[in-house]
């Protein structure tokens, strides 16, 4: 059965991708949805046998990969509660986005190849997660980023996204280095890169070191380090954050699917997926809280000022990345993946609502362009209030279980990075109500501003409209998991229930009592996010309903913090000057110096000149004279007997 | 008739075979008049197969001398007197639509072939530098009017003259090196000079033999036209008509070079260390001249003489290496080059557009569309010249190099690698035109059968080679064996 879930997409992608014209767009959009909702089935039986049913983790082992020397790498698929949790998730959205792009794509003249990167994607997506080993798990790992690269680029026409995808793929790139050599490591001192190998062979290991270039490294420190650095690239924490608001220039269904609910949450899975070796390194998970804590903050002051309705989302979502990875660095693994779980539904929810707004307005993305639009389309306003209440953890709602849950553990935690994380964490929380609740007002009320813009000329009605059914449908769905998740799952991930529900998927130290504590946290801990919460939706009807004009007064007073923030915190600026410009400037000198004038100077075109050169003057030798023949002869006789002549006077 | 005689006339069959053929052949043209000219080169054919067949005769028994030591008769000569009866009788049937449609059909010409491969056989034979005098004076002789044998064309004869006046010069300095030999060793025989010069009293030899030696080998070394003796090929091939290439192409420079490794290696054998140095920097200069040169030709018939310059490069190499392995790749050598030049004549005598016979590389555009097996068999020679495996032309190159490697010429193979590498551009723009150029325009039809019978096995020979490369291997090494002391 887990074979068959894993393997169906990818059938479908090589059914779309191979034969996307035999089947025409209907055909690809039937096969690729069909077999996505058979596999979404399927991992909901999984999961209620296996994580609620309590039964039995179970591998299944498909064949043997490479076995070479110690190496022994199978294709195998590992089934406990993590996984299943995780498979519900991917298959879940996916299946959604799957349907939804239906509608989305209708108008796009490469149906077939969306449907097949989306399957493919999917299927890489699952390896990742059913992965029996380190290798498996990296195939998975490069896999998401090829499907994510592809679709990114989807539009290849446009610049933009050509160079948002090469961005994706090469800062990606840097993550997977760490990933690699982490793996490398583990390889070097463990002799395996199975899980069940590592994991049980892990505590011998704790405290010892290794000598690498002179210094002596705590081995579980630096190779979770690494993976982190793995984490890092593929779940757009600070520093490798760069690609993921670039990466929207996908079509939204992508950026819902790829770049919210699942991929990017990858690294939050391995860290969980390796919770046994991040147990053992203190030292690692204090960065991770430090930095998980970071981008949450950091993404969230970015999120304020940004026009573009999927930026916002973006760096929403880069935030509450931030917020998974703090909860796993003080040890409430299981809150981290509780928010995963709970973030992908309402994320890829408020996504597919954005893209229901642009899909109402002809591809036009820019708030300040909208407005008013709730007359216009009702059902994605009030999904788009579902995804935002869930999301800035409003009571009964999603986030606030997982969400609350985190910033209680940060505090519980009683450590320097946990008292870190849990203000960032609540100073976070308030700007993201205020972003979500911005970019509510500004897209769905106060006056209509988007007459005469973004609407390009092709025979539509120029009043927004209400999306077709397969766009709505999804969005239903993904809106009753959002508004219930939390509620439904509670107990199961994060409660009292948590130990017999994971069933040991997730490992946690003896004396790593972090969940238990947060039950216990004072009162103003546990109400300070919602008080936040509630104050940033206030401050921002105050400022988009009320007070219009206040927010660019804001602006033009403080113009520094408003620039800022408005570019990033320039990190694409100090990323550009520092490795970018350089890289071409070396890239230049490599390939007008090194390999034009040098290697193809000296090599083939120097070569092939010179050739040229003699076999002008060869043949030019060929005069057509016969006394210039006779004298060449004369010359080779007379040029030989000297050379034996002085030879022999050498000699004797 | 004594014993003594009839034993000796035994061991010269082919060769009166061919004699007395020849003689006949000229009568009976000389009574029939030019119309005999078809039947003169059909029974030349018939005279060729019969020396062939007598040829055969005590094949693998020990070398055995004739007519006071002037003449020899072992494997090593059936070996080489087999390719020149070949490349002979396979291109006096060629030669006949082409010299039909020149209006030369002329039965001097089946003759004046006889009467070259005589002299081959006879050089192939000599055991004495005056019986490789002789045979090789018959040789050029019946050669220089073959050149020129298109009387009214001014190419033709000026490739005869030019042929003729270089050939003089080259048969002079010949004399005088077998002179300069005879006078500091006091004979001409080879047994004996290898008895003379093969113990020396530890000073090595007299400068008078050495520079012998390089006259002498000036003087082979023009036959096989390696450089720098090589200037009258590109010009003679050019000029010559197109049949008389091929044969000039094929039998005489396998005979000069059988004449060439019988002279280094029997009488001079011993001298090795003195002429090895000769062979190498001709081989070298051979190879590189070939492959340079050749790159700027458009005529296809003077690509393939400094094509034919080249191949007598690596064929140096073999003999440079010397020693049985040595030998054996020459022999390989210029057995598998004979069926591949033969092969690319017989290709350039099938192409006739208009009536002209079509030279020029340009004129080969896309030929692979429309006579799409000419242009196979014809891509198949160009990758095997060029040594491309697993192609004839890449074993012969092999064996000749992997000699030259055991004997320690190391920087000689490399030098021979880098200039096949350089001489793969010319022969690969051939096939590029056929494959890629747009077309010219179809050839005329039909293709006479002999040419085609010709092309079709060459092709084969060098395409499926690899598949059964023992018997040629087996009997090469046969006649290297029988050369060696």
């Amino acid at each position: 059965m887990v074979a068959a879930l894993v393997l169906m997409p990818l059938l479908g992608a090589l059914a779309a991708g191979f034969f996307g014209r035999l089947l025409g767009d209907r055909g690809a959009q039937i096969v690729t949805s069909g077999l996505l909702v058979a596999s979404a089935v399927l991992s909901w039986i999984v999961f209620f046998d296996v994580a609620l049913g309590h039964q039995a983790a179970y591998k299944v082992q498909l064949a043997t990969w490479m076995s070479s020397g110690a190496l022994q790498v199978d294709w195998a698929l590992r089934v406990d509660a993590l996984t299943a949790v995780m498979l519900v998730v991917v298959n879940t959205v996916s299946a959604l986005v799957h349907i939804y792009s239906v509608g989305y794509m209708a108008e796009d003249p490469h149906v077939p190849r969306f449907q097949a990167y989306l399957s493919l994607f999917t299927f890489a997506m699952l390896m990742l997660v059913t992965a029996d080993n380190l290798v498996q798990t990296f195939f998975g790992w490069e896999g998401v980023g090829l499907a994510s690269y592809l679709l990114i680029g989807f539009w290849y026409k446009k610049p933009s996204a050509n160079a948002a995808a090469i961005k994706a793929f090469v800062v990606n790139r840097v993550g997977d280095f760490g990933f690699a050599i982490g793996i490398f490591a583990i390889f070097f001192v463990f002799g395996s890169v199975s899980y069940d190998t590592i994991f049980a062979a892990a505590p011998a290991v704790a405290g010892k070191t290794f000598n690498f270039l002179g210094y002596d490294l705590d081995i579980m420190t630096t190779i979770c380090l690494l993976l982190f650095i793995g984490c890092c690239g593929k779940s757009a924490q600070l520093g490798l954050h760069t690609w993921l608001p670039d990466a929207m220039e996908g079509p939204t269904p992508v950026s819902a699917l790829i770049h919210a609910a699942t991929m990017v949450t990858a690294g939050v899975f391995l860290v969980a997926r390796c919770s046994p070796l991040f147990e053992l390194a203190p030292v690692a998970l204090q960065v991770v809280t430090v930095v998980g804590a970071s981008t949450a903050f950091f993404a969230a002051t970015v999120g304020l000022v940004q026009t573009d309705i999927k930026r916002v989302i973006a760096y929403s979502t880069c935030s509450q990345l931030g917020y998974m990875f703090f909860a796993a660095g003080v040890g409430a693994y299981e809150a981290s993946i509780f928010h995963l779980f709970t973030h992908a539904f309402f994320k890829a929810l408020l996504f597919l609502g954005a893209g229901s707004v642009i899909h109402a307005m002809h591809h036009e993305q820019d708030m300040r362009h909208m407005g008013g639009l709730w007359r216009h389309i009702k059902f994605t306003y009030a999904v788009m209030w579902i995804g935002s209440l869930a999301l800035a953890g409003i009571p009964l709602f999603a986030g606030y279980f997982s969400k609350d849950t985190i910033l209680e553990v940060a505090y519980a935690a009683h450590s320097g990075p946990g008292t870190y994380a849990f203000w960032l964490g609540s100073a976070a929380a308030a700007m993201t109500a205020f972003y979500s609740w911005r970019l509510l007002f500004m897209t769905f009320h106060g006056k209509a501003r988007w007459a005469g813009h973004g609407h390009d000329d092709h025979g539509h009605a120029h009043t927004p409209h209400e999306s077709p059914l397969t766009m709505t449908v999804p969005l239903a769905l993904l809106a009753l998991g959002a508004a219930l998740a939390g509620m439904i799952f509670y107990d199961n991930f994060v409660g009292n229930l948590r130990e017999v529900f994971w069933a040991g998927s997730i490992h946690v130290a003896a004396g790593n009592h972090v969940l238990e504590e947060a039950h216990h946290v004072p009162e103003w801990a546990k109400l300070l996010p919602l008080v936040l919460s509630l104050g940033g939706i206030l401050v921002a009807f105050w400022f988009y309903i009320l007070r219009p004009r206040l927010p660019v007064a804001l602006a033009e007073t403080n113009p520094l913090l408003y620039r800022f923030l408005l570019n990033k915190w320039y990190f694409d600026e100090l990323y550009d000057f520092i490795f970018v410009r350089p890289a071409f400037a070396l890239g230049r000198l490599f390939w007008k110096g090194g390999d034009g004038r040098v290697i193809d100077g000296l090599g083939p075109d120097g070569v092939s000149a010179r050739v040229l050169d003699l076999a002008r003057r060869a043949a030019r030798l060929q005069t057509g004279y016969v006394y210039h023949y006779a004298f060449a002869m004369l010359i080779g006789v007379a040029a030989l007997v000297t050379w034996y002549v002085y030879r022999i006077g050498v000699t004797s | 008739m004594t014993a003594a005689l009839s034993n000796d006339l035994v061991l010269a069959i082919p060769e009166l075979i061919l004699a007395i053929g020849a003689m006949a052949l000229l009568l009976l043209g000389a009574f029939r008049g030019e119309g005999a000219a078809g039947l003169v080169n059909w029974a030349a054919v018939g005279v060729l197969a019969l020396a062939a067949w007598a040829t055969l005769a005590g094949t693998g028994e020990a070398p055995r001398l004739a007519f006071s030591r002037l003449f020899v008769v072992d494997d090593f000569a059936r070996f080489m007197k087999l390719l020149v009866l070949l490349g002979a009788a396979l291109t006096l049937p060629m030669a006949r639509s082409f010299m039909a449609r020149a209006g030369a059909e002329r039965f001097e010409f089946g003759v004046l072939v006889l009467l070259a491969t005589l002299g081959m056989l006879v050089m192939i034979s000599a055991n004495d530098l005056i019986t490789l005098y002789v045979g090789l004076e018959l040789q050029s002789l019946a050669l220089y009017v073959l050149a020129a044998f298109l009387r009214d064309d001014a190419k033709s004869t000026e490739a005869g003259l030019k042929y003729f006046v270089l050939g003089a010069l080259s048969s002079g300095m010949l004399l005088y090196g077998a002179s300069l030999i005879y006078g500091f060793s006091g004979t001409t025989n080879f047994v004996d000079l290898a008895a003379t010069l093969g113990h020396g009293d530890g000073t090595g030899p007299a400068i008078g033999v050495v520079v012998g030696i390089v006259f002498l080998s000036a003087g082979l070394a023009f036959k096989v036209s390696a450089v720098p003796f090589h200037m009258w090929t590109p010009d003679v091939y050019e000029g010559a008509p197109t049949p008389v290439t091929a044969f000039f192409a094929a039998a005489p420079k396998v005979a000069a070079m059988a004449l060439f490794v019988r002279t280094m290696i029997s009488p001079l054998g011993d001298l090795a260390p003195q002429w090895q140095q000769i062979i190498v920097f001709m081989a070298v200069a051979s190879m590189l001249l070939g492959a340079f040169a050749a790159i700027g030709q458009s005529n296809l018939k003077r690509l393939l003489a400094y094509s034919s310059i080249g191949h007598v490069g690596y064929a140096l190499v073999g003999l440079a290496a010397g020693g049985l392995q040595g030998v054996r790749g020459v022999l390989v050598y210029m057995a598998i080059y004979m069926v591949m030049t033969l092969g690319s004549f017989g290709c350039l005598l099938a192409m006739r557009r208009g009536g002209q016979m079509v030279e020029r590389v340009d004129e080969l555009g896309g030929l692979s569309r429309t006579n799409p097996m000419l242009a196979f068999v014809l891509a198949a020679l160009m990758f095997s010249l060029a040594g491309i495996p697993p192609l004839a032309g890449f074993f012969a190159k092999y064996f000749v190099f992997v000699a030259a490697i055991d004997a320690g010429l190391v920087v000689l193979s490399v030098i021979g690698m880098l200039a096949s590498v350089v001489s793969g551009f010319y022969y690969l723009r051939v096939v590029k035109v056929m494959y890629f150029d747009d077309a010219v325009g179809p050839l005329d039809r039909p293709i006479p059968l002999p040419v085609r019978l010709v092309v079709t096995a060459s092709g084969l020979l060098t395409v499926l080679y690899f598949i059964v490369p023992a018997p040629l291997l087996v009997s090469a090494e046969a006649a290297a064996k029988s050369l060696m002391p």
